[in-house]
């Protein structure tokens, strides 16, 4: 069908064109072909949005339902309905229960008694269409108000800082701390000692390494023994020194002044990266 | 001790690097000193002149200050975004309405206006969004949850309050049908609702 709208406010011309003729007055009947109206079926939100629809296109008032044209062209739509889509009809049936019997209650004379009650029977049905309506209208509104990641974007500047995750660095400086405060502690712990253990650095580096053994972080303070006198400690501090310019060991520090600790290098285990300070010497041996 | 002009400064960097919009009373811990909070304010207009004729603004909303951009160049970031948002369904929008202007609302009052049952997902993507929270059960069988939409709905929408959402239309003024309408109790004009939510407070 072709509808060709004619703007013109001449009241003798035709209010539109169809098939090329002329049509001078809406047409009263709001009747359209089933088979046209499976296209719309699924555009409807419920049975009162198809009320509306068959309403306002029929152009009557909204207060004013002639209810034998509107009940009949509602069955037709519920009838497409029912072969197509069976879930949906439930709702859509309750209404066309509802339409019949305000249809049959305005065939019977208004009752004289029971003035408490509503005169038309249509009364219940126009709220609930007019209510629906307002709220249908509300959110075409709502829609168009301008919706942030639609329509705008709230504005944040990047910040590096928070994406970059800075490690700290352990310094050398760092390192020496530890130690000074390493030979502080052995200093309190001195004993008279005569003999002289056979200290060698080969030895202290596999003791650390097999304290290390299983791959999990040690402290730094950890691996020393002040007990054993400062000669010990400065052996055992070689001794680590010598593994980590080996490469063999990972000496990481989260933050500064924060517990230094040690553990074997080349494992990837859970702990989170942390600053290297020794693996710049290149593959271990 | 900073100057107006330097706390102006202050404030704008403070805006325009935060992820979510920052209250008077946030913007009052940047500074040392004690700022008045009309002073902030005032210094906010003055911040937003500022930024006029440019392509962002600052936008006052439910939760405070906010930079964002001005919905006339969203055509343009479109074209660069990787894809667009998508829109909501009819379900959605006029689910999201009736709990808006009628809060708040159980399932059953929605399924009341609306004719048709609620899909949980239609309640799920309003959630998901953070637009609509449960902020109570009505006392009655089943104790149903009560919805009612949140600050980031007025936020993402730029409303500062329940108040500036658009008003709505009367659609038959007329006759005895209204005459005969106070029988519902929902239809007398509600427009206006409290954003602090009384009706909550006595659900909860």
């Amino acid at each position: 069908m072709t509808l060709e709208l004619v703007h013109s406010r001449d009241a003798r011309a035709p209010l539109a064109r169809v098939r090329g003729e002329p049509l001078h007055e809406l047409p009263a009947d709001l009747y359209v072909p089933p088979d046209a109206l499976e296209v719309f079926l699924d555009t409807f939100e419920g049975p009162l949005d198809l009320l509306l629809y068959l309403i306002r296109k029929a152009n009557v008032d909204i207060l004013d339902i002639p209810m034998a044209r509107l009940t009949e062209q509602y069955l037709v739509y519920v009838e497409a309905m029912r072969h197509r889509n069976l879930e949906l009809a439930a709702e859509y049936l309750v209404m066309a229960a509802m339409l019949m019997e305000i249809k049959s209650r305005m065939l019977l004379p208004p009752p004289r008694q029971a003035p408490d009650e509503e005169l038309d029977p249509r009364a219940a049905l126009v709220r609930r269409l007019l209510e629906y309506e307002q709220m249908k209208r509300a959110a075409y509104h709502l829609d168009r108000l301008p919706q942030r990641e639609r329509d705008f974007y709230s504005v944040e500047v990047w910040i590096e800082q928070s994406l970059v995750q800075r490690l700290p660095q352990v310094a050398a400086l760092d390192l020496e701390n530890a130690w000074r405060a390493l030979l502080a502690r052995a200093r309190l712990r001195q004993h008279h000692k005569v003999t002289r253990d056979e200290l060698s650095v080969r030895e202290h580096m596999t003791l650390i390494l097999r304290q290390l053994g299983d791959g999990a972080f040690r402290e730094f303070g950890g691996l020393f023994e002040p007990r054993r006198g400062v000669a010990a400690l400065v052996v055992s501090f070689l001794a680590l020194l010598e593994l980590a310019r080996e490469g063999l060991l990972d000496i990481t520090q989260a933050a500064p002044y924060a517990p230094i600790y040690v553990r074997l290098a080349g494992i990837d285990g859970a702990a989170p990266p942390r600053a290297q300070l020794a693996d710049n010497s290149g593959p271990a041996a | 001790m900073l100057s107006l002009a330097e706390a102006k400064i202050v404030l704008e960097t403070a805006l325009l690097c935060s992820q979510e919009p920052l209250s008077i009373a946030d913007l009052r811990r940047l500074f040392e000193q004690e700022l008045g909070a009309d002073t902030i304010r005032r210094l906010l207009d003055e911040l937003r002149e500022d930024w006029a004729g440019r392509g962002v603004e600052l936008a006052t909303l439910a939760s405070g200050w906010r930079f964002q951009t001005r919905s006339a160049f969203q055509p343009y970031l479109d074209r660069i975004a990787p894809e667009r948002a998508p829109r909501y369904s009819r379900a959605v929008l006029e689910t999201l309405a009736i709990i808006a202007y009628r809060q708040p609302v159980t399932r059953g009052d929605i399924e009341e206006i609306r004719g048709v049952t609620v899909s949980p997902n239609v309640v799920r993507t309003l959630e998901a969004r953070g637009w609509i929270d449960v902020v109570g059960h009505r006392d009655t069988p089943g104790r149903p949850a009560l919805y009612a939409t949140t600050n980031t709905f007025l936020n993402d929408l730029g409303l500062r309050s329940l108040q500036e959402l658009p008003p709505l239309e009367e659609i038959a003024k007329s006759l005895e049908l209204a005459a005969a309408a106070p029988e519902q109790p929902s239809l007398p004009d509600e427009t206006e609702v409290d954003p602090n939510r009384p009706a909550v407070a006595s659900a909860a």
